[in-house]
């Protein structure tokens, strides 16, 4: 359980994007660019060049979000120390104002897939959930937030709802929570549940940011739709209406833009970063 | 019914096994498709990360081939790290060993340049030693010792392999001719840049790196690359900033 001092998240409760370097020179030249940056811990783990000299020079411009994608929180083997000592030094280099992870795995076997893969919900994998985020809580020195995943599938085994299983790890550990308000569309629609219950059921409590992304459309074996988290467009209309219902309960949260794919001009970004202001600013304070 | 990792990671690298039991859609049914979206994004995204790592090999082989070529190396090796900036370490090894590719031979060689042009990027950063720094009378130059950055990179090729290099990265560069070429990569700020090594600098450098002063090495080499160019591997390290030391133990006079 984190010790109660290591409870820092500093983010605004304000629009941030997902930094790309081909945006660099706009967001520096920009008058009123986006309240916070985040960036994805992996890339900026070499020993220098560019991507750490821009880091430097955004983090002293702007709240920075390190969000891991690599640390594989869910393998059912011992996190990998090395890459824990990786995240731990760049932490303590940047002080973020917020450090998050998935609640996924990507690594098994010392073969990483570089895809965030689906864990099932059983008592089991919530003990050795806990016991990793403890152990990245204690080496990193701060609290981590744990992000929803975008769900595919469901696993048979699973015993535990995700917003149970969510609020019950944040309560063990002391985690903060990371909602991705597109990823509960994808899993609602996919996996034939309603959002808003999932959101009725979910520990808003705990939130300390929002994601919002776009998706791509398919179809399953039996022409049910099937949505994939592709970060790779706008978000989509039901999306927005599901954030409005989120933060008329929530209240005001820092909110960010994800574009990881085809990534756009920096206007495009920018005016998803706008509606993300809108969406906050029809709240009450 | 539970799946574990191992059968999951088994599935998911390759597509002809069935989707383990366990895995549902909402209403009970076995998952099927839906287990190919995590094939599809461990593939397509290993796929474009060996895309954005071997620029020239890609151009090279053409689009059609690499996506084939990456999708049997990243089934036989997958990354073995998070840090993705290094993704493809055994890619010139595995193209050495593929058959069909054996009549492109230096393909191996552009890999390798490919894979130190990405870790000179991540290189720490240095500073170069000042443009005089070398500006001594010469029986002093022949005394000093150098380090280098850690971005500055060489590669001996059998191969024309800057020429090749050039060739497919550059409007307008000539088509290489047929001979072997030594590379040096160095990066002034952040961007690397290789270089053509004058013959014998590649070994100059390697007895410089071992501790041997400007003079040894240059003796060293000299003796089996009689028309090795001192001067001009020096002016290609200085203006790349890649020297970032020079020591000079005098004499005792």
């Amino acid at each position: 359980m984190l010790d109660s001092s290591l409870r820092s998240n500093r983010l605004p409760a304000a629009p941030g994007v997902g930094y790309k370097p081909q945006h660099y020179d706009q967001i520096l030249d920009h008058a009123h660019p986006v309240g916070w940056l985040e960036i994805h811990a992996e890339n900026y783990m070499g020993d220098g060049g560019r991507p750490l000299a821009q880091l430097r020079h955004l983090s002293e411009k702007f709240p920075i979000s390190v969000h891991g994608v690599g640390l594989s929180i869910g393998g059912e083997g011992p996190l990998y120390t090395d890459h824990l000592a990786r995240l731990k030094h760049l932490v303590g280099w940047l002080n973020p104002a917020s450090f998050s992870e998935h609640l996924a795995w990507s690594t098994h076997d010392s073969h990483f897939l570089n895809d965030l893969l689906p864990l099932p919900y059983t008592d089991e994998t919530l003990e050795r959930i806990c016991a990793h985020i403890d152990q990245v809580q204690e080496t990193v020195g701060r609290q981590m937030l744990l992000e929803n995943p975008s769900s595919y599938l469901a696993f048979e085994e699973s015993t535990w709802s995700e917003p149970d299983f969510l609020r019950e790890i944040a309560r063990r550990t002391g985690c903060g929570l990371l909602l991705d308000v597109n990823n509960v569309f994808v899993s609602a629609t996919n996996l034939d549940f309603s959002p808003q219950s999932y959101i009725d059921a979910y520990p808003l409590d705990n939130v300390h940011e929002i994601h919002l992304g776009g998706h791509d459309e398919d179809e399953d074996d039996h022409g049910r739709p099937l949505l994939i988290d592709s970060h790779g467009r706008e978000v989509v209309d039901p999306v927005w209406t599901l954030l409005d219902y989120v933060l008329d309960r929530s209240g005001p949260k820092p909110v960010l833009i994800e574009w990881d794919t085809d990534v756009p001009d920096w206007s495009v970004l920018r005016a998803e970063a706008d509606r993300a202001q809108a969406a906050l600013d029809r709240i009450p304070a | 019914m539970s799946v574990s990792q191992t059968t999951f990671c088994a599935a998911l690298l390759d597509p002809s096994a069935a989707v383990p039991d366990g895995l549902w859609d909402a209403a009970e049914r076995p998952a099927g498709r839906r287990f190919s979206v995590y094939r599809n994004n461990v593939a397509v995204s290993l796929t474009e990360a060996m895309h954005q790592a071997f620029p020239v090999i890609a151009r090279l082989l053409g689009t059609q081939n690499m996506d084939g070529l990456a999708g049997l190396f990243l089934r036989k090796h997958p990354p073995s790290s998070p840090l993705m900036m290094f993704y493809g370490e055994e890619f010139p090894e595995f193209l050495a060993g593929m058959e069909q590719l054996s009549h492109l031979g230096y393909l191996a060689d552009v890999a390798r340049l490919e894979l130190a042009l990405r870790r000179s990027y991540h290189s720490a950063d240095s500073q170069a030693a000042p443009h005089d720094a070398l500006a001594i009378p010469p029986e002093e130059i022949v005394l000093a010792k150098l380090e280098f950055a850690p971005s500055m990179k060489v590669l001996r090729s059998d191969w024309p392999l800057f020429s090749i290099w050039r060739f497919n990265s550059e409007e307008g560069a000539p088509k290489p001719a047929p001979g072997s070429e030594d590379v040096l990569i160095t990066r002034p700020e952040f961007d690397p840049a290789p270089h053509l090594l004058p013959k014998g600098g590649a070994d100059w450098i390697a007895h410089v790196q071992a501790g041997l002063t400007i003079g040894e090495a240059f003796e060293q080499t000299f003796a089996e690359f009689p028309e090795f160019d001192l001067g001009a591997t020096l002016a290609l390290l200085l203006q790349g900033g890649a020297i970032t030391s020079v020591s000079i133990e005098r004499l005792a006079t």
